[in-house]
C-alpha cells in the first residue's frame, strides 16, 4: 500500500526554540517514542510536522477524543458487498508501512484505550490485531509521537504511569517575545511593530492565567490576529476578535483585556 | 429705581423689626437687579408673612438676604411654596430648623433647577420628619427630629455630591437606622460617622472603587505584574487637605470614588492612576527628600513624573489618551508673577510640555528643558531618577524668581489628578522617627487596628438590615490574619484517643473514594453487553445496513471535584465546659477539626479551615488555619492546637469573607461548613434578630455564588433559629462528645 500521500512536501514554517530538532533526530534514530508537552497553540503539532518533513517520513495524525476506541486506532472489519473486509486503522497503517504516527492530545482519549500502544512503544515494537489474528511487526521507520497539554486537563484525565513511562518527553512553551514576534511577522505577514504589540498583549493575558483565565493567549491565536490585521482589519478589532473573544466569556476579564489592547495600540 | 416705585415698595414692606428695616435697603437693591417688579412685591409679601409667624427676626433676615437669588433661579412661584413651608415648619416641633432650612435653599439652587425638584426636595425633608417623629403615649410629634438641624446644615455638602434621589436614600438610611438613637442620628447627619461616609460613597455620582476593584486588580496583574494589594481612601469634603493617591511599601491607595473628567470615564481615570503608580514602582528609585528644598522637590517631581509617564506611554501607547486628557493645560500667561508665586504654575506647564509634544511652551527655558529631557530618554533609554533630579535642579535654578516666595500661590489648574503624592520615591530621615512608636496612641479611632505582622489589610463587608430591607454598606470590618501556632503534638495526643474512630473513618473513605459509578453507554469495548443496542445492531445487520458497533456499556467513576471551607466559630462560649465529659467545647472542636482535616486530606479534596470571632462590627477577626493549597501537616496542627475562644459570633461577615476565597476555587461543587455553638450575636447588635437575618442573607448570597452552606451546631436549643438561617441544611449535635465522630461523617454524607 502506498502511504506516500501522507508525506509533507513543503517545508512547514517552524522556528527552532533551542536544540529540540537535534533531540528529536536523536530519538528518532534510536527508535524511541516521543511525548511533546506544552500549552495549547505553542507549536507542538507544527514541530512534529516540521520534523516529519525534515526526516522525509510520512506523518499520520490522529486527533484524540473521548469517544476514540482501540479499533479506531488499530482497524476494524467493515462490511461490503463481498462480506467483510479488514481496514487498517491509522496506527496499524503507520506501523506496517513505516510512518510517524502522531496522537494529538492523547489524554482526551480514555486511558484504557491507550493500552493498545504499549507493545508498540517498548522494545517489542509490535502490534497485535486480535480481531484479525495478526501480529504486525513495526517498520523500522515507524515512530509513535504523542502530544499532551499538562495544563488544562483535570486530574482524572492524566496518563497512566505505564503509558507515560514509555516515552521520552520534550517540553514546549511559548517562544520568547522576540522569537514570537518573528513568528508573527513570518506567519501573519505583518510589520515588526505590530508584531511586538501583539506579543505584548499575549504576555499580558498570560499573566492572568489562574486568575480567571484557564490558559493564556496562544501563539496560534496571535497568528490569527496577525492574519486578520494583514487582511485590513484594524489591530484593535483584530485582537478583540482573535485574542480575547475566543478565550473568555468573563465580562471583567474581557474588559480588562480590551483595555490592555487599547493601551498597547494607543 | 424711581422714588415713586421705591415708595411703593416701602409701603408694601410692613415688617417692623428694626433689624429687618435696616436690611431693607441693601436687599432691595440686590433684588431689583435680578427680579421683576411683580416678583419684588411677592418677595416683600413673603418677608411680611415671615415677620408674623412668631419666630422672631432671624428667619426674616435670612429670607431677605437669600431669597432674591432663589426667586431668580426658580421663578416667582417658589415664594409661595417656601413661605408656606416655612410656616408649616414654624408650627411644628422642628421650629428650630427654620433658619437652617432657609439657609440650605441657597445651596440647593446650585444643583436643582426646576420648581418640581424644589418640591421634591421639600417632600424629602417631610418624609424625614414623618419617619423620625417621636410618639409618646399616643401624642405625636411632640419632640423634634433629632438630626433635622444637622441634616439641613449638611445640605450644602451633600448637594454637590449626590443627586436628589441620592440625598433621599441617604436620609432614608439615617432615618430608619438611627430612629431610636438620637446622638448617632445627629452624628450621621453631620456626616461625621463612618456610615454616613459609606452611604455617600455608595450614592455618589461617579465610579465607585468597590465596583471596579476586581477589574483594577486584573489590570494590575496583567499590565504591570505587581502584587501589592489595592485599597481605597475616603475622599471627603471636610478634609482641608485633599488626599492624593499614593504608593506605599505594601499598598496601592486609590480614592473611593472618581467622577468622569474631561471625557475620561471614572474607570479609566482609575486605570490612569494605577498606570502612573505602577510606572513609579517600575522605574523610580529613591531620593532623600531632606536634601531638597520643598520648591526644588516640586520641580524634580515634575520631571520624574513626566519621565515615568513617558516610559509608561512607551510601553502602552494608549495611556497617552488618558494622560493628555487628564493633565491640566495651564494657559499662557495665566499667572502674573509680579502678583503671586508662580511656582506650581511653572511646574505644571513644564510637566505638560514634557509629555505633550504639541504643547506650545512659549518659553525658551522650557523648550531647552524638554530637549534635555528627551535626550535623556532617547534611543529607548530609561534614564534615571537621579538624572531627573539634576534636570529639576537645573530648571529650578534657572527659572527661579523673587515672587516664588510670595504667600499667594497660583493653584488654578496645577494639580495633575492622576498623579500621586510621590511618597514612593521621596524618603525622609527624621531624627525623632522612633519617638512616635514609643508614645501610645491615646486617641484610637473607631477602626481599631488589629494588625500584626501576619495580618492582611482590613476588608469591608455590607451587612443586611432586615428592617429597612437594604444593605448597610461597609458595615463590618474583617481583619484576617494567620492563626498563631502552638504545639502540634498536643493535637496528636488529643486525637490518639480516637484511634478507633480514625480506623472506622478510614474504611468509610475507602468506600467513598472511588465515588459514584456512572454508566457510559454506546461503547465498542465495554464491560457488559447493552442488550437494547445490541438487538438494534443485529437488526441493522440482518437488514443489510451497517450495524452500530457500540453495543457495550462500561462504568466510569464520577470525578470528585469539590472544595470545602470549614469555618469555625471561636467565640467565648466555646470555653464552656461540657458537664458530661468535663472538657471544653473548644477541645472537642479542636479534635473534630483535626480528624475532619485528616479525613478530607485523605480523600484528596480541596479543603480550608478558618476560625472567626468578633468584637463589634468594627473588629471581626478571621483567622487562617489551613489554606486550600496547604497540606494537613504539623504546621496546620500547630495552629489548631493554639485555638483560643474569645469574643462574639458575627457569622455573616465571616461567611462573606470566607466565601470570597471559596469562590475563587476552581471546583464543581463548593461547600461551606460552619461549626458553631450558638446563634449569630455580637455585643453591639441589640436586636437579636438582626444578625440572624444577616446570616440568613449571607447564606442566600453564597447560594447565588454556587456555594452550599451547611451548619453544624453544638447548641441543643438551636432549632429556634438555625432552621431560619440554614433552612434544612444543618445538623444539631446534642452530645458534644460525638462531634469528632459526626463532623467528618457530615462532611462525607454531604460530599457523596
Amino acid at each position: 500500500m502506498d502511504i506516500s500521500h501522507y508525506k509533507i512536501d513543503q517545508e512547514p514554517f517552524y522556528k527552532q526554540l533551542t536544540n529540540e530538532v537535534d533531540l528529536y533526530q536523536a530519538a528518532y534514530a534510536a527508535k524511541l517514542p516521543i511525548m511533546v508537552k506544552g500549552p495549547t497553540g505553542c507549536g507542538k503539532s507544527r514541530f512534529i510536522e516540521y520534523m516529519a518533513w525534515k526526516l522525509e517520513k510520512p506523518l499520520i495524525t490522529v486527533s484524540c477524543n473521548e469517544d476514540i476506541t482501540a479499533s479506531d486506532l488499530v482497524g476494524r472489519y467493515l462490511l461490503d458487498e463481498n462480506g467483510t473486509q479488514w481496514i487498517d486503522g491509522p496506527l496499524t497503517l503507520a506501523a506496517r508501512y513505516g510512518a510517524i504516527c502522531y496522537l494529538d492530545e492523547i489524554v482526551e482519549a480514555r486511558q484504557d484505550t491507550m493500552v493498545v500502544i504499549h507493545a508498540l512503544t517498548d522494545h517489542r515494537r509490535e502490534l497485535t490485531l486480535d480481531k484479525k489474528g495478526e501480529l504486525v511487526k513495526a517498520h523500522p521507520d515507524f515512530q509513535l509521537v504523542i502530544s499532551y497539554n499538562p495544563g488544562y486537563q483535570s486530574l482524572m484525565k492524566d496518563l497512566k504511569q505505564s503509558t507515560k513511562q514509555r516515552f521520552c518527553a520534550m517540553d514546549f512553551d511559548y517562544a520568547s517575545a522576540d522569537l514570537e514576534a518573528s513568528i508573527l511577522i513570518k506567519e501573519g505577514n505583518i510589520d515588526q511593530e505590530t508584531a511586538n504589540n501583539l506579543v505584548k498583549i499575549g504576555h499580558t493575558a498570560r499573566k492572568l492565567k489562574g486568575h480567571g483565565l484557564e490558559e493564556g493567549i496562544s501563539t496560534r491565536l496571535m497568528v490569527y490576529a496577525a492574519m486578520l490585521i494583514n487582511k485590513g482589519i484594524t489591530p484593535i478589532e483584530a485582537c478583540k476578535m482573535a485574542l480575547v473573544r475566543p478565550i473568555t466569556d468573563d465580562l471583567d476579564i474581557r474588559e480588562t483585556l480590551d483595555n490592555a489592547i487599547e493601551l498597547v495600540f494607543g | 429705581m424711581t422714588p415713586e416705585i421705591r415708595k411703593k415698595y416701602q409701603n408694601q414692606f410692613t415688617c417692623k423689626f428694626p433689624a429687618a428695616i435696616d436690611l431693607f435697603e441693601p436687599s432691595l437693591n440686590s433684588a431689583e437687579k435680578i427680579l421683576s417688579e411683580q416678583q419684588i412685591f411677592a418677595y416683600l409679601d413673603g418677608a411680611n408673612f415671615l415677620c408674623k409667624i412668631g419666630q422672631g427676626v432671624d428667619p426674616v433676615l435670612v429670607y431677605m438676604r437669600s431669597m432674591p437669588e432663589i426667586i431668580a433661579h426658580f421663578g416667582g412661584d417658589s415664594i409661595e411654596i417656601i413661605t408656606h413651608y416655612s410656616y408649616q415648619l414654624a408650627r411644628s416641633p422642628n421650629k428650630k430648623s427654620l433658619i437652617p432650612f432657609l439657609q440650605s435653599l441657597k445651596s440647593v439652587c446650585l444643583r436643582i433647577d426646576s420648581i418640581d425638584d424644589l418640591q421634591y426636595y421639600l417632600h424629602i425633608i417631610d418624609n424625614y420628619v414623618e419617619k423620625t417623629k417621636t410618639i409618646i403615649h399616643g401624642h405625636q410629634s411632640i419632640h423634634e427630629s433629632a438630626g433635622m438641624i444637622a441634616l439641613l446644615e449638611s445640605i450644602p455638602n451633600l448637594i454637590p455630591k449626590l443627586c436628589l434621589k441620592g440625598i433621599e436614600n441617604f436620609i432614608h438610611y439615617g432615618a430608619s437606622n438611627y430612629k431610636d438613637a438620637p446622638d448617632q442620628q445627629k452624628e450621621y447627619f453631620k456626616l461625621q460617622s463612618h456610615d454616613a461616609k459609606s452611604i455617600i460613597a455608595r450614592e455618589r455620582l461617579g465610579t465607585n472603587f468597590k465596583s471596579i476593584e476586581h477589574k483594577l486588580n486584573m489590570a494590575r496583574d496583567c499590565l504591570w505584574d505587581c502584587d501589592l494589594p489595592l485599597s481605597s481612601y475616603t475622599t471627603d469634603a471636610h478634609q482641608i487637605r485633599k488626599p492624593q493617591p499614593y504608593l506605599g511599601d505594601e499598598i496601592i491607595a486609590l480614592p473611593d470614588v472618581l467622577e468622569d473628567k474631561n471625557s475620561i470615564s471614572g474607570l479609566n481615570r482609575y486605570r490612569a492612576i494605577l498606570a502612573h503608580l505602577m510606572a513609579h514602582k517600575k522605574w523610580s528609585t529613591r531620593l532623600m527628600a531632606d536634601n531638597y528644598a520643598p520648591q526644588l522637590q516640586l520641580m524634580v517631581s515634575a520631571f520624574e513624573d513626566a519621565r515615568v509617564d513617558t516610559l509608561a506611554m512607551r510601553k502602552y501607547p494608549g495611556l497617552k489618551n488618558y494622560f493628555l486628557a487628564l493633565h491640566p493645560y495651564p494657559k499662557k500667561g495665566a499667572c502674573d508673577k509680579s502678583q503671586m508665586s508662580c511656582l506650581r504654575y511653572r511646574a505644571t506647564r513644564l510637566s505638560r510640555a514634557l509629555i505633550d509634544p504639541q504643547f506650545d511652551a512659549d518659553d525658551d527655558l522650557i523648550k531647552e528643558m524638554c530637549k534635555k529631557f528627551h535626550h535623556c530618554l532617547s534611543n529607548n533609554k530609561e534614564s534615571s531618577t537621579k538624572e531627573m533630579s539634576d534636570l529639576g535642579t537645573d530648571y529650578f535654578i534657572k527659572s527661579r524668581c523673587d515672587s516664588d516666595s510670595r504667600p499667594e500661590i497660583y493653584f488654578d489648574k496645577t494639580e495633575v489628578s492622576y498623579r500621586d503624592d510621590n511618597r514612593y520615591f521621596w524618603y525622609h530621615y527624621e531624627e525623632y522617627d522612633e519617638a512616635d512608636e514609643i508614645i501610645p496612641d491615646e486617641y484610637q479611632n473607631e477602626e481599631k487596628k488589629v494588625e500584626s505582622a501576619d495580618s492582611l489589610p482590613p476588608k469591608y463587608y455590607d451587612e443586611w438590615d432586615y428592617i429597612s430591607k437594604g444593605y448597610k454598606p461597609d458595615w463590618t470590618i474583617v481583619y484576617e490574619r494567620l492563626h498563631p501556632s502552638g504545639d502540634a503534638s498536643h493535637i496528636d495526643r488529643l486525637v490518639e484517643k480516637y484511634a478507633e474512630l480514625a480506623k472506622r473513618l478510614k474504611s468509610m473513605i475507602e468506600i467513598l473514594k472511588p465515588q459514584n459509578k456512572k454508566r457510559i453507554r454506546f461503547q465498542e469495548d465495554g464491560e457488559e453487553l447493552d442488550l437494547d443496542i445490541a438487538l438494534r445492531s443485529l437488526i441493522d445487520y440482518k437488514s443489510g445496513q451497517t450495524p452500530d458497533m457500540r453495543i457495550n456499556y462500561s462504568y466510569a467513576t464520577d470525578s470528585r471535584d469539590i472544595a470545602v471551607m470549614l469555618l469555625v466559630d471561636t467565640s467565648e462560649s466555646l470555653n464552656n465546659i461540657n458537664s458530661e465529659t468535663g472538657q471544653t467545647l473548644l477541645e472537642f472542636s479542636q479534635i473534630a477539626l483535626a480528624i475532619t482535616a485528616w479525613t478530607v486530606d485523605t480523600l484528596g479534596d480541596k479543603f480550608a479551615i478558618a476560625g472567626f470571632n468578633s468584637n463589634t462590627r468594627s473588629e471581626v477577626r478571621y483567622q487562617h488555619i489551613k489554606g486550600f493549597s496547604e497540606k494537613y501537616n504539623a504546621t496546620v496542627k500547630a495552629r489548631i492546637a493554639e485555638m483560643k475562644a474569645a469574643y462574639s459570633t458575627r457569622m455573616g461577615a465571616a461567611m462573606r469573607h470566607a466565601a470570597h476565597y471559596l469562590e475563587a476555587q476552581p471546583a464543581e461543587k463548593k461547600l461551606m461548613l460552619i461549626l458553631t455553638d450558638g446563634e449569630p450575636a455580637d455585643i453591639d447588635a441589640k436586636d437579636p434578630q438582626s444578625l440572624i437575618k444577616d446570616t440568613k442573607k449571607a447564606v442566600e448570597e453564597l447560594k447565588s455564588k454556587g456555594i452550599f452552606s451547611y451548619c453544624i451546631n453544638l447548641d441543643k436549643n438551636a432549632d429556634d433559629y438555625v432552621q431560619d438561617i440554614f433552612t434544612n441544611n444543618y445538623t444539631i449535635i446534642d452530645h458534644v462528645d460525638k462531634l469528632p465522630e459526626q463532623l467528618p461523617q457530615v462532611f462525607m454524607k454531604l460530599s457523596s
